[in-house]
């Protein structure tokens, strides 16, 4: 049974989980749960991961899991720690495990407040950024130029204008001892920055890239290379923030961002120089993101 | 101990004598002061527990939700838009089933903005899935948070309950309550300790989707534990008049109904006001009679139809407006004894709604009118009262 | 098959394995392992969304109840040697 595994082997997931084929937010889980271990307790609000378990009384996950509101995550992951606490339960990690839309948009209060309070939790938003579950609209930390439902493209060439919120930036406002970014095509980066979250007190968040094939529009099967693709091309940069200070944990090769657009349907729209325009915002937030980590911010 | 205090100092000792275990609040006038008493509770270690000051009510009981499933005994207070604005999570609380005991200030709700009694906020949570109790004084209020626990972490009950105190004329008014001593409290409520929780080595998912062909079935569940509830509080406050001496009228406190002729129905403080006036007019010989809705949630159905079939009219105040085709608890109590044999005349009278006074002067008219139309028969089934413009006067 | 309101608890907790979701049957590809090419790196093992694939003696083996045919083994394979091949 002993391979030459680089990450652990243990699983903390059973098969039958009623996610799409190829999708993401299976391997952040799984992945995740590889770095906590089983005395993990998970808050899970409304998203893909409130159906995934399966309809009662199926339950894809070895380890206890609290389901609740849409936007309510930081209230409930207070309220666990609360418990555990008061009934001098310790050792446990508690985990808010949230949607990009649960998390930017709909549960930014609460979670603000979880942080501002210094829960003692783990908040990991998985980003498949858009409303997934609910079928593809547009949410806060949708990229610019992709197409959703609610952004459609249509005959006036729609598609979001808006750019992507930067949780990362206002997790880092928020002054907690560790924020990080993680994607499910480096997984070894995943668990070991999982398992430094785990040995640090006080608020911590992991924001993982989650490749969502309906939503992308792309093939199951590139699921992971978009995410590398993701992290390559500087779309989706793996950094930690400890105690405030940027760490970039993945320099990238920098190749063009349209060897990641080209797999995605939801880009397929975009004009040459849309896709320039691209280009340059994410050469600028790279060139910042290394400015911040060069001045000690 | 005796001491004088306000109502919603009666909570904060309610709470701390329940040893609530996790407090998850956010201030709201006129709630605030419970809030800051349980926080100096904590801070001096009178009281054992984690004190959460979230950033929000709809937090406020999400935190409560989860520190329950947890296996806590858990406390929060709000008021008129805290309370609504949690309404989402009632319902969640109700469904997953969690003992909750949570003090409501009732106000009204704006606009107009105020922050005096009303009973709107409390009555649009009927459909929650929540016990509710109103009170009419600060020692109901003390001794009802602590009964709330016990009827609520029931193995047939396990659904949560709101204790309702009228904004200001009992949250801010100061009165004589009786304190309970910690140990005597002790001995009637045990701690809690549910059969299931979330807990390590136990992975089990708490709330999770069910199909079209199940969910009935848990609705069904709940529903028996709000009719048992009914029973069980009747248990409780017969245990509770043993141990500490007091009761407080069970799901619909009777005052001088036996023989009466008519009688007012009020939940609140109202109604404390209204037994000096049944007082005053007995002494003149009137065979009038109160009956206060104590518990709205269960409904009192039974005490209802009982009383139904010995009075001739019955006067519903409702001290709030929900835009039905007539005032909520109104319509309740005349659908519960449209299947009586002999059915009183019912009227609803609309009163002191944002902190409208009602004075013993209106509450005497009001009599005066149910007494009439009881017998001449009802033109108006509504009535507001005290509305300047009207041409009716009340005061 | 409903059960009784007897026979549930009083909110839906849900505590079994979602083995009994069969989401092999959703398949329209499935993949086909050469073990003559595998290498033993354990990478198909690492990428597979649904914990489907399980390392016997460091192979892969995997499971077709559960296996959705997402073709992500089949892709991320250093060796080429998983195909997506049509079910049926």
């Amino acid at each position: 049974m002993m391979g030459k595994t680089t990450i652990p082997e243990e699983e903390f997931v059973f098969p039958g989980s009623t996610g799409c084929p190829g999708c993401g937010a299976n391997l952040v889980m799984r992945y995740l749960l590889k770095g906590l271990g089983d005395r993990t307790i998970l808050s899970i609000p409304a998203c893909c991961w409130a159906v995934m378990p399966g309809y009662w009384p199926s339950n894809c996950l070895k380890v206890p899991l609290l389901y609740t509101a849409f936007e309510a995550t930081g209230a409930a992951i207070s309220g666990l720690r609360a418990a555990l606490d008061i009934k001098g339960i310790q050792d446990v990690t508690v985990v808010g495990f949230a949607g990009d839309g649960g998390t930017v948009d709909i549960g930014l209060q609460a979670m603000s407040g979880a942080a501002e309070r210094r829960t003692d939790a783990i908040y990991v938003m998985y980003d498949n950024e858009a409303y997934m579950n609910t079928g593809i609209q547009r949410s806060g930390s949708t990229p610019w130029g992709a197409w959703t439902t609610t952004t459609p493209v249509g005959n006036s060439h729609g598609f979001k204008h808006e750019s992507k919120k930067d949780i990362m930036a206002i997790m880092q406002a928020h002054r907690i001892p560790y924020a990080a970014t993680v994607s499910v095509a480096h997984p070894e980066d995943f668990v070991k920055k999982v398992r430094k979250a785990k040995d640090i007190k006080g608020f911590r968040f992991i924001h993982a890239l989650s490749p969502c094939p309906p939503g992308w529009r792309m093939s199951p099967m590139h699921g992971v290379e978009v995410a590398r693709l993701a992290v390559e091309t500087h779309m989706f940069p793996l950094y930690e923030i400890e105690d405030g200070r940027v760490v970039v944990t993945r320099k990238g090769k920098g190749l063009p961002i349209t060897e990641y657009t080209k797999f995605q349907g939801r880009f397929s729209h975009l004009t040459s120089q849309e896709i320039e325009s691209i280009q340059e915002s994410i050469d600028e937030n790279w060139r910042n993101l290394l400015a911040k980590e060069a001045s000690g911010t | 101990m005796r001491e004088v205090m306000t109502g919603n100092y009666a909570s904060a000792y309610g709470a701390k004598l329940a040893r609530a275990e996790v407090i998850a609040a956010y201030p709201i006038t006129p709630q605030t002061s419970i809030v800051e008493k349980l926080a100096e509770f904590v801070n001096t270690g009178e009281l054992r527990a984690k004190f959460i000051p979230v950033e929000s009510e709809h937090s406020a009981m999400a935190a409560c939700i989860a520190a329950e499933t947890a296996g806590a005994r858990t406390y929060t207070a709000t008021s008129s838009h805290g309370l609504t604005l949690m309404h989402e999570v009632l319902m969640w609380a109700s469904g997953a089933r969690l003992p909750i005991v949570m003090t409501n200030v009732s106000r009204a709700m704006a606009p107009p903005w105020s922050v005096w009694v009303d009973h709107m906020d409390s009555v649009a949570q009927r459909d929650t899935g929540w016990l509710q109790f109103f009170c009419q004084s600060n020692q109901e209020v003390l001794d009802t948070t602590i009964m709330a626990y016990k009827i609520c972490e029931s193995a047939r009950v396990m659904l949560p309950a709101m204790i309702i105190e009228d904004a200001f004329i009992l949250s801010h008014t100061s009165e004589p309550v009786d304190v309970p001593d910690q140990r005597l409290v002790d001995s009637f409520l045990p701690s809690y300790s549910p059969d299931l929780k979330i807990e390590i080595g136990k992975p089990m998912g708490f709330g999770s989707l069910v199909k079209p062909d199940q969910y009935m079935e848990f609705r069904y569940k709940a529903m028996e534990a709000m009719t048992a509830a009914h029973d069980r509080l009747l248990a409780v406050e017969r245990e509770f008049r043993d141990v500490f001496g007091r009761e407080h009228g069970g799901l619909l406190e009777r005052y001088k109904c036996e023989d009466a002729e008519v009688v007012l129905v009020a939940a609140g403080s109202v109604a404390a006001t209204a037994k000096d006036v049944v007082d005053a007019l007995r002494a003149k010989g009137h065979k009038v009679g109160l009956a206060r809705i104590r518990s709205f949630r269960p409904f009192p159905d039974q005490e209802f139809k009982a009383l139904a079939s010995k009075v001739v009219g019955m006067a519903v105040l409702d001290r709030s407006y929900t835009f039905g085709a007539a005032g909520a608890m109104f319509t309740e109590v005349k659908a519960s004894v449209y299947s009586s044999q002999k059915r009183p005349v019912v009227k609803n009278y609309i009163a002191g709604l944002g902190g409208r006074d009602i004075t013993p002067k209106t509450i005497e008219k009001i009599f005066e009118d149910i007494s009439i139309v009881s017998r001449r028969g009802l033109e108006d089934e509504v009535e507001w009262v005290d509305v300047a413009g009207l041409p009716r006067r009340w005061r | 098959m409903t059960k009784s309101y007897e026979e549930i608890p009083l909110t839906p907790i849900s505590s079994t394995p979602s083995t009994m979701n069969l989401t092999g049957l959703w398949r329209v590809v499935k993949p086909v392992v050469d073990k003559s090419k595998c290498k033993k790196c354990t990478i198909c093992w690492k990428y597979c969304p649904d914990a489907a694939i399980k390392l016997v003696g460091g192979e892969p083996v995997i499971d077709l109840m559960y296996c959705k045919g997402c073709g992500i083994c089949s892709f991320e394979c250093p060796a080429k040697c998983i195909v997506m091949v049509k079910e049926g």
